[in-house]
């Protein structure tokens, strides 16, 4: 509000002193001082009202038993986070995401294997670029609904299985492992395109020149991947295994979609999504999710540790 | 030499198998979608072929009893708001944390690093509260706002682009009297176009793919968006996969025109997202 005002009282300045130059930059620094701060005005609001206030208020109720309905808040102390470490179920949902992690270890290699080998010149490039791409852009519901149809009994699964003689009535989203299995590679199918497009962008980026040296130099293919292409993407990779990590942690769609969470695929976001939006839990729910927040910056934060970012210069 | 052979034979086998794994799944999705209830019931198997390739009977179905046209009209007004507005305040931000130096700036600057690390997943069980307590539940507006306000990633494209531009074409018309948002509105904005035009492709993209938001935002029928309203296909077509199959597709279609005439900046808008 100060800012404003001196802005006005400024404002006039300019007309008698325009000749000369001296008070131009003063009249900018000034003005300055308030416009930057008009422009952000939407952004902060929204900023501060959707991400800030919640995470503030998420921390406070996690301290409560509120049902998120009732008017009366009851402080419980540490007493939820109590509840959160002590009762194993509430817990046991963490186990589930090891599925969602080991997926993302192949999804990484394997992304890496096709980026190595489309960036080389390979005939149909950019129809196999383009195929692999292609799920990440498909609405998660309809991927749900394509690999229910896929795994369940005479599904495009079993049908395949049977072009090559196997017969089987396994029902794949049956068992706790066989389902969590099937969930995780069906996040493989969708999430494969993106780790492999921010691959293959970054070895592109390495100049050309490099592989030809290295060939001259005697190189094969596996040592111009050793110590061209792996420096050079190691940022970008350092990146994936964050996004991995963290979405690991937060998966929901594909679960939520195909089995609701039932036959233990239940993960922790739709656990602190049932307590809190169906058994009105607010209390309980919170600290789930301040727990997953704390994982999730904690991971990042080791990140930017052990690879320094240079590319996060925002200032 | 052989060896050389050997391999290429292997990575194209790699490639065509990994295609496959791709394709198959949609591939016996919209051979479903084709086939009548009939066909389904005599069992030929996912792979099997439609008796009649044009049997578009289910997207009829699908279209009509699924509500899919109120859907894609909410999913359209939706997108129409989240991305102008996306498009605005990331630009607003983005020329205002570039070309002002001001007191707070570092504390602004952290405030948009440290939202982008928050997974929007997590804290949606306060910001329920609070968007409740606008009166914005089950509100086409709460959805947008969200949209809007939480966007760390396109600001991040701006910034890059507005960093390319010369502060130079600022300071000429500054001397020619223009004020700061003349400046932002008549040289900044219009420059900004390749970027717009990135952000609006990843927004729409990602805002048109949403399932949590709008799930959790707006439960009446009447505001589903595509993402709902395909959702809600599972009670009333149950054991119907030919018309849940007819829906998939036509969930999945817009999505693959708008892939084979935009490949270039798709690619290009998606990386510069991630790597930030």
């Amino acid at each position: 509000m100060t800012d404003t005002t001196e802005k006005a009282a400024v404002e006039p300045a300019p007309g008698p002193a325009a000749p000369a130059p001296a008070p131009v930059p003063r009249t900018t620094r000034l003005r300055r001082g308030a416009t930057p701060w008009l422009f952000l005005l939407a952004p902060h609001a929204l900023l501060i009202t959707f991400t800030y206030a919640p995470i503030a208020n998420m921390v406070a109720y996690s301290f409560t038993d509120w049902d998120g309905v009732s008017p009366e808040l009851h402080y419980t102390g540490a007493e939820n986070f109590a509840e959160l470490f002590t009762r194993p179920e509430l817990f046991e949902v963490f186990w589930v995401s090891g599925y969602y992690l080991a997926a993302s270890v192949f999804q990484i290699v394997a992304a890496l294997y096709f980026a190595t080998i489309l960036s080389f010149d390979v005939r149909f490039r950019n129809f196999f670029k383009g195929v692999l791409f292609f799920p990440y852009l498909i609405n998660g519901v309809a991927i749900g609904f394509v690999f229910l149809y896929f795994f369940q009994d005479g599904g495009t699964l079993d049908s395949v299985l049977s072009l090559f003689g196997v017969e089987t009535d396994r029902a794949w989203l049956g068992t706790p492992t066989s389902a969590n299995t099937s969930l995780a590679a069906v996040s493989v199918w969708r999430y494969l395109g993106l780790n492999f497009v921010l691959f293959l962008g970054a070895i592109q980026s390495i100049p050309g020149e490099l592989y030809e040296a290295a060939e001259l130099d005697g190189a094969n293919r596996w040592h111009q991947f050793r110590y061209i292409i792996a420096p050079g993407i190691k940022p970008v990779l350092s990146l994936t295994v964050i996004l991995s990590i963290s979405g690991s942690l937060s998966v929901f769609e594909i679960p939520y979609i195909m089995t609701g969470g039932a036959t233990g695929t239940e993960t922790f976001v739709i656990q602190t999504v049932k307590l809190a939006f169906q058994f009105n839990k607010t209390g309980l729910a919170s600290p789930a999710a301040v727990v997953l927040l704390l994982i999730v910056l904690a991971v990042t934060w080791v990140q930017r540790r052990l690879v320094p970012d240079d590319k996060v210069d925002l200032a | 030499m052989t060896r050389r052979a050997v391999a290429r034979t292997l990575m194209y086998l790699s490639l065509i198998a990994a295609t496959l794994v791709v394709l198959l799944p949609l591939a016996a999705v919209l051979l479903t979608s084709l086939k009548s209830e009939q066909e389904m019931a005599n069992d030929g198997g996912a792979l099997a072929l439609p008796d009649d390739l044009l049997n578009f009977h289910n997207y009829a179905t699908a279209f009509q009893d699924g509500r899919m046209l109120s859907a894609f009209a909410n999913t359209a007004v939706i997108l129409l708001f989240a991305i102008g507005g996306t498009v605005l305040i990331g630009s607003m931000t983005a020329y205002a944390i570039d070309r002002f130096t001001f007191r707070f700036k570092k504390l602004v600057v952290a405030l948009f690093l440290v939202a982008a690390l928050v997974p929007g997943v997590t804290t949606q069980v306060a910001t329920f509260q609070i968007v409740n307590s606008f009166g914005m539940f089950d509100n086409l507006w709460a959805p947008i706002v969200l949209y809007m306000g939480t966007d760390i990633v396109s600001i991040y494209i701006f910034l890059q682009f507005v960093r390319s531009i010369p502060t130079s074409l600022d300071e000429a018309a500054r001397l020619d009297g223009a004020g700061a948002f003349t400046i932002y509105r008549r040289i900044i904005f219009p420059l900004l176009k390749p970027a717009i035009a990135t952000v609006v492709i990843v927004k729409g993209i990602t805002t048109y793919n949403d399932f949590y938001i709008p799930f959790l935002y707006l439960p009446s029928e009447d505001l589903g968006v595509i993402s709902t309203s395909l959702f809600r296909f599972k009670g009333p077509f149950g054991a119907h996969w030919e018309t849940i199959s007819a829906g998939a597709v036509l969930v999945i279609l817009p999505t693959l025109i708008v892939f084979l005439l935009l490949q270039r900046f798709i690619y290009n808008g998606f990386m510069r997202g991630a790597t930030r």
